[in-house]
């Protein structure tokens, strides 16, 4: 009687011990990534990495400044296109939905979010490097900004949805306009949300290589202006990782480190705000 | 008569909520709507300045006049008639701004001074007129969210009256609140009376009887009875109305 | 009452305004108007992207038809295209991911959902949807270092003492192939597993755990045979959503497969994704034969994310409806 009453108990404290086991794992994992850049690119971390070119083929040292400022533009670029569709495409979801049109472009949001993001650096290759002949930041930046556009479009949505309802009303009741309303009332109270979710999608596109490999291009050099192919600091590391030098591989450490540490510290400091934002409309 | 409410059929979609409603609500006075949740109570006072308006599917047959004009008619301007007529909710829904622009709100949407002093002068005096000047004048500009709930309620109250409406409806504006909050309300209501037409929401009996000069007992989506407060509650002249202020009834 | 006079100024005659002209003049039809043209730009861009992709790709379509797909040999060199190879490692990385992925990913969500107690949950939670910000260049740079020298000088020998006799797992191993590619795709797609999962088995009522246990089922019984059931499709769908990502991912993958067009059974052997192939050739492309077949690659891989998305999306759906949570 006793004996399948105590394997049933067994059972249970395996399996979830498994599960625990599994959790343990994937938890694991950020705590890996982390340490090992720490460690490899720490110490290949230094001044020179933020203000020097990188060094010519078979000389050591130089650093990343060009792929950092890069980065920079490619992303200035990328929040001019993805920000003013994606914020207001989100209000009109938000506020005016409920529609075919609505449907339709919520249903082509989703379609975009999920299209691969190498695909997405082919559309950009062929409506501006193939216009324009040449790789550029342009280029580069236009990659970026499509991807961003789905993202932002859905934080902006789902933090307007939040403001809650009697808010809308109270500012309507008071003769406001609906756009007025929307504009003074309902936006500013789903303002830090917003913000937050488009500094979430600029961190998701810093770290994105793909739509760059062939629209961007890369450079060793600096570049001036929007016109020219640019490195970026995500395609640096993954020419760097691949390349057979072994100070190459260093400096790629280094700038995996500088990219991880940018890319968290604005997840880690969103998440908080978001998870406060939720709470205060809720409230 | 302020208003004057004829045959209102009132539908959300194809249910409809409203059944041949007809009443008429005097100026400068308060007047109470009581019923069961669910009765209609809260739609025909949204009716009353349009604010189902927002809601998709909603339609409204029969005729509601302010003033004597016709406020379903399509030369009313909803966005006047919304000023003219304005509204305190359930809960308190204070802007997540400073109580100072809570009050400008409106002022400043509907252009009525453009002036800072102007404005300033109309907080203080709306504020004056909602009771809560002395509790908030040194943190006019920190949050309105940092007010107590019933200083909250309060504040939307100042705040619908800085836009000088001529009616004021209020949707059950002390339910959520606590007693001594609940009878500062009750009191600001008592004393509004003489500048303004009150419309309110109730569905505490005693609260009615306390505050209102008439009272309309709603169920099932029609009018049951429409009178004084004190024939209401000494006399009903319907047996359901009976039934309900008697406690025999849900 | 201070405020009586006022009204009385203020009650006269409502102004009348023919209504268009008024709701124009008011700013809501204009605003309407701007942000419905802002909105209808997401789909033009969808639109243009599905068009660009589709001509871009009308050389080798015209001169290939469907003989792309299957066809195995991809030679630039002699404009021979088939894309089998590149679908294939693409088909085989994504399969290993699950394979790996999903065990892991599931387990971890019923003990995050089930046994872990809320704060804490939470709290791993959190780290876990970090990993999913971890940009993939980084993935791939520590799979590089990491992964395939363990890959090759762990995992290869003993699966091949113990599981050689599977044509899967013969061969010589150097580290970079499918099955690099299948776990660092595995490691990324935890995340999107792990999440949704949690929250599609968090959202399965209280009364469904309670009813179980009163009938004297142990926890683990319950959370197998009623809560993960009650939440099947949710945790598919999760699935699917990690598949949709793992299809589409690009630099990892690129770092450690190998790039070998060739159809290998062994999960040792080199092999090349859909992907990794436009990552490497589309900036050295010789000839807009080799660009088209490049922009057809990207074509089919749209194609299978798409309709992996939309799946997965449908099954999510249906179960935080059926629960009624969102």
């Amino acid at each position: 009687m006793n004996s399948p009453r105590t394997r049933r108990r067994m059972t249970n404290i395996v399996m979830f011990a498994i599960t625990g086991a599994c959790t343990l794992g994937a938890v694991s994992v950020l705590f890996f990534i982390l340490g090992y850049l720490l460690w490899q690119g720490g110490h290949a971390l230094n001044l020179d990495f933020f203000t020097k070119l990188p060094a010519p083929v078979g000389e050591t040292g130089g650093g990343f400044a060009n792929a950092i400022l890069g980065s920079a533009k490619l992303l200035v670029l990328a929040s001019l296109i993805g920000i003013p569709i994606g914020f207001l495409g989100g209000v009109y979801l938000a506020e005016f939905g409920g529609t075919t049109p609505a449907f339709v472009v919520r249903y082509t949001t989703d379609l975009l979010n999920g299209v691969p993001s190498i695909v997405m650096g082919i559309f950009a290759y062929r409506i501006v490097v193939v216009t324009m002949g040449h790789f550029s930041t342009l280029a580069g930046g236009i990659a970026l900004g499509v991807m961003m556009i789905p993202i932002a479009v859905r934080s902006t949505e789902e933090f307007l949805r939040a403001v809650p309802n009697t808010l809308r009303e109270g500012a309507l009741a008071l003769g406001a306009t609906k756009w007025r309303a929307v504009a003074t009332v309902v936006i500013p109270a789903a303002l830090p949300g917003i913000i937050t979710g488009i500094l979430l999608a600029l961190a998701r596109v810093a770290g994105e290589t793909a739509p760059l490999l062939f629209t961007a291009f890369g450079n060793l050099f600096w570049s001036p202006g929007w016109n020219q192919p640019t490195a970026s600091l995500p395609d640096t590391i993954f020419k760097y990782a691949i390349a057979p030098y072994e100070d190459w591989h260093q400096q790629a450490w280094a700038a995996g480190l500088v990219l991880l540490t940018l890319v968290l510290v604005v997840n880690i400091a969103a998440r908080f705000i978001l998870r406060r934002q939720r709470r205060d409309l809720r409230g | 008569m302020k208003i004057n409410v004829g045959r209102v059929n009132f539908y959300y979609g194809k249910q409809q909520a409203l059944y041949d409603v007809s009443t008429r609500i005097r100026q400068q006075a308060v007047t109470a709507l009581i019923g069961p949740s669910g009765c209609g109570k809260s739609t025909f006072l949204r009716s009353l300045n349009r604010m189902n308006d927002l809601i998709p599917g909603a339609r409204l047959e029969g005729k509601v006049e302010l003033d004597g004009e016709d406020i379903y008619s399509d030369e009313m301007d909803v966005i006047h008639l919304r000023r003219r007529v304005g509204m305190i909710f359930q809960r308190s829904n204070p802007f997540p701004m400073s109580v100072y622009d809570n009050v400008a709100y409106g002022v400043r949407v509907n252009k009525l001074a453009r002036k800072r002093l102007e404005v300033d002068e109309i907080v203080e005096k709306t504020l004056r007129a909602a009771a809560l000047w002395e509790e908030v004048k040194d943190r006019l500009h920190r949050s309105a969210m940092s007010l107590s709930g019933g200083q909250q309620q309060r504040l939307c109250i100042a705040r619908a009256l800085a836009v000088e409406p001529e009616v004021l409806l209020m949707d059950e504006p002390a339910s959520a609140l606590d007693p001594i909050s609940t009878a500062k309300i009750e009191e600001l209501i008592y004393n509004l009376k003489q500048s303004y037409t009150i419309v309110v929401v109730t569905h505490n009996m005693q609260q009615a009887a306390r505050i209102s000069d008439e009272t309309g007992f709603f169920l099932n989506g029609r009018l049951v009875e429409f009178n004084e407060t004190k024939r209401i509650f000494t006399a009903p002249a319907v047996r359901e109305t009976e039934d309900y202020i008697t406690g025999r009834f849900g | 009452m201070p405020l009586s006079s006022t009204v009385a100024a203020n009650a006269g005659a409502p102004r009348r305004v023919r209504p268009l002209a008024r709701r124009l003049q008011r700013g809501d039809q204009i605003a309407h108007l701007i942000t419905l043209i802002f909105a209808a730009t997401i789909f033009i861009v969808t639109a243009l992207l599905f068009y660009e992709l589709y001509t871009g790709a009308l050389l080798t379509r015209q001169k290939f038809g469907w003989s792309f797909l299957s066809g195995t040999t991809w030679d630039p060199v002699a404009l021979e295209f088939g894309a089998l190879p590149f679908i294939y490692g693409t088909l085989v990385t994504s399969a290993l991911a699950l394979i790996i992925g999903v065990p892991l990913g599931v387990g971890a969500a019923i003990f995050l959902a089930e046994l872990a107690p809320l704060g804490v949950s939470d709290g791993l939670a959190f780290i876990i949807e970090l990993l999913a910000a971890v940009p993939s260049v980084i993935y791939g740079l520590l799979a590089i270092f990491t992964l395939v020298p363990f890959l090759r000088d762990y995992v290869a020998p003993l699966l091949q003492s113990t599981l050689g006799f599977l044509p899967l797992f013969q061969g010589q191993s150097y580290g970079v192939s499918l099955l690099a590619g299948g776990s660092i795709l595995a490691i990324m797609v935890l995340p999107f597993i792990i999440s949704i999962s949690r929250e599609v088995l968090l959202a399965v009522p209280r009364e469904q755990r309670e009813a179980s246990l009163a009938l004297g089922a142990t926890q683990w019984e319950t959370t197998w045979n009623v809560v993960v059931p009650y939440a099947k499709a949710g945790i598919i769908g999760s699935i699917f959503l990690a598949l949709a990502r793992a299809l589409g991912e690009t630099m990892a993958v690129t770092m450690v497969i190998g790039n070998d067009p060739r159809i290998n059974l062994s999960v040792f052997a080199p092999g090349y994704s859909i992907a990794a192939a436009i990552a490497n050739e589309f900036s050295e492309a010789t000839g807009d034969m080799h660009i088209s077949a490049l922009i057809e690659l990207g074509f089919v891989l749209f194609c299978i994310t798409i309709a992996v998305n939309a799946v997965a999306r449908l099954l999510i759906l249906t179960t935080t409806r059926k629960s009624g949570a969102t």
